[in-house]
């Protein structure tokens, strides 16, 4: 019997005990995103000071790639410019279709766990559902 | 609380010589080292079936009730075989009263849209339980619109039990459709049939049926339950995908107007309109599904070669043990009644904790199949307050060492999520 699954401790811990599953009292940036396949919702909260994402929540349900996932990039983001998270975004995406460089793995640091859902199409939108958010918030904010 | 099923099984029991005898008609099944255990999605196709669609093509292929010629004869006359097939295996009247559709939600939306036609008038109500499959809602939902009719619902509590008292208040005079589900694909309860038929007949309302989970697993007679339709799917009873039945009185069928309009359907057409065919071929436009009609046709062969008594056995017994040793893992949570034989195969619960797509995949990575999600049933999951669970269904063919690989990964489910158990 095939035995290993995709859920290492890396994964279940983000998802049990997630840092940034709260509510953000003093955000500026907010969006919701849904995963229709799986039922997964999260509304993603970032306080951006002079361009820079000085903290970050998020609250929701989901499976758990979809929570652990965007627990990982908060951590990931927090600190950094909306720019530099945009780009660590492309990369994580990047990753999901298989078509990333070494180095660009070691920078996603603990999101690069997700890297083999690539295999499983049917968890893919689990896995990007934080990352498309942060997007579509940064690019709507861009055009308003 | 669980019906002790340990002592009326003998757990050396697993593998038997039955079961292998049974696995060896289904290619599928050896094929892979998988439990298979999603069947009220889809069941697995026995050889038999797949030889005699094969067979269609190879001895019988021309298009039925056109050809003037002999080949076209002989496809037409495998095609109403089958016909005749299915309204013996029902019971029904006549094979008039026997429509072939592509599957159950094309049987009920051509009722929605057709009887909706024929009975539906401003003001009108039309019933449907809570506990229906989308495919036995919305095209309700859609001729209530159409028609300005209005749709009421008949609650169910958390085990699908539904009380005379509903009923009674809700389906009125006023109603003039109910839809129903014999048995539902997330409790696994049958409904009485006969029972609903005769309060719908003594308020003026006609009866649908969804037989899509009941037809599969036990006998059906149509004219015992006294229901007015019946819709069901072959793929779930062992046929090819794309072949249905939509059965119906012949008093409505004749009233009742075309569905879809086209070729096969007419006895004659001028520029002005057409004069519609016959019963059954009214509602059968277009060329048909001959060699999936022959598929069913050998699908009720199988079944009835196997037998609903031995089919109820196994089923009942694999349920009872999986409801059993399920009882026994905390955090798990049955949704349904107690008793195994109130499920019919069907077991859908929810585990503590984890999202039923997490465990889903956590199962299929032990190589056992199972469905998560809403189960094409949101408002029943909304109206028993949670989001989406996880189901097993099981068909005859599946064994008790199936039952054990499952219980086996059940168990040690949470651990691999992170649980400290
Ligand atoms: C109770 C019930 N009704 C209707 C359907 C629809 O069947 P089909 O998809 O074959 O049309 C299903 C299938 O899942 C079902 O379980």
């Amino acid at each position: 019997m095939q035995n290993k699954t995709f859920y290492n401790e890396i994964l279940t811990d983000h998802n049990l005990h997630p840092e940034h599953k709260h509510e953000l009292e003093n955000a500026n940036f907010e969006m919701d995103g849904v995963n229709p396949s799986c039922g997964d919702e999260i509304r993603l909260k970032l306080r951006v000071d002079d361009g820079i994402i000085t903290d970050g929540a998020y609250v929701g349900n989901g499976c758990a790639i979809s929570q652990a996932s965007a627990d990982i990039m908060l951590d990931l983001i927090i600190g950094k410019t909306k720019e530099e998270a945009m780009r660590l975004s492309d990369i994580f995406l990047r990753m999901i279709k298989g078509n990333v460089t070494d180095e660009e793995l070691e920078e996603l640091e603990e999101a690069s766990v997700l890297q083999d859902i690539s295999h499983m199409p049917a968890r893919v939108k689990c896995a990007v559902l934080g990352w498309h958010t942060m997007e579509e918030m940064f690019k709507e904010d861009k055009e308003s | 609380m669980n019906k002790n099923p340990e002592t009326e099984i003998k757990f050396s029991d697993k593998f038997t010589e039955e079961d292998l005898k049974i696995r060896a008609d289904f290619p599928l099944l050896n094929k892979y080292d998988m439990a298979y255990l999603d069947n009220a999605a889809t069941s697995q196709k026995p050889e038999c079936v797949l030889n005699e669609e094969k067979k269609f093509y190879e001895e019988y292929n021309a298009n039925p009730l056109r050809g003037l010629y002999n080949l076209s004869e002989m496809a037409t006359e495998k095609y109403e075989s089958a016909r005749v097939t299915v309204q013996k295996f029902i019971n029904a009247a006549s094979e008039r009263e026997i429509i072939f559709t592509r599957n159950a939600s094309e049987s009920l939306n051509l009722l929605a849209y057709s009887l909706g036609d024929l009975l539906l008038n401003e003001g009108d109500e039309i019933a449907i339980s809570i506990m229906e499959h989308h495919s036995n809602m919305l095209p309700w939902q859609h001729a209530a619109k159409r028609k300005g009719a209005v749709l009421k619902y008949i609650e169910c509590d958390m085990q699908g039990n539904v009380t005379e008292e509903e009923l009674e208040s809700v389906i009125t005079e006023k109603t003039k459709i109910v839809a129903f589900t014999q048995i539902s694909n997330v409790f696994g309860r049958l409904n009485d049939m006969k029972r609903l038929a005769e309060i719908c007949h003594r308020k003026g309302a006609v009866l649908v049926a969804d037989g899509a989970q009941s037809v599969p697993h036990i006998p059906v007679d149509v004219r015992a339950l006294d229901v007015d339709f019946l819709a069901f799917s072959g793929h779930k009873m062992f046929a090819p995908m794309g072949i249905g039945v939509l059965y119906g009185k012949e008093e409505y069928l004749e009233k009742m107007p075309p569905f879809l309009t086209g070729g096969e359907m007419i006895d004659s057409v001028t520029r002005e309109g057409a004069v519609y065919a016959e019963l059954p071929h009214k509602f059968e436009a277009g060329t048909v599904n001959a060699a999936g009609a022959a598929g069913l046709a050998e699908a009720i062969r199988y079944i009835e070669k196997i037998g609903f008594d031995k089919i109820e056995e196994r089923e009942n017994k694999l349920t009872a043990y999986a409801l059993w040793e399920m009882g026994k893992i905390s955090h798990v949570k049955v949704i349904g009644s107690e008793d195994p034989d109130e499920h019919h195969g069907i077991i859908t619960f929810t585990v503590e904790g984890v999202h039923p797509h997490d465990v889903a995949y956590i199962l299929s990575a032990d190589n056992i199949a199972v469905r998560a999600g809403h189960h094409c049933a949101q408002p029943l999951m909304k109206h028993l307050g949670v989001m989406s669970t996880t189901r097993a269904s099981f068909a005859f063919y599946n064994t008790m060492e199936e039952v054990d690989r499952f219980i086996e990964s059940l168990k040690d489910l949470r651990r691999k999520m992170g649980y400290a158990e």
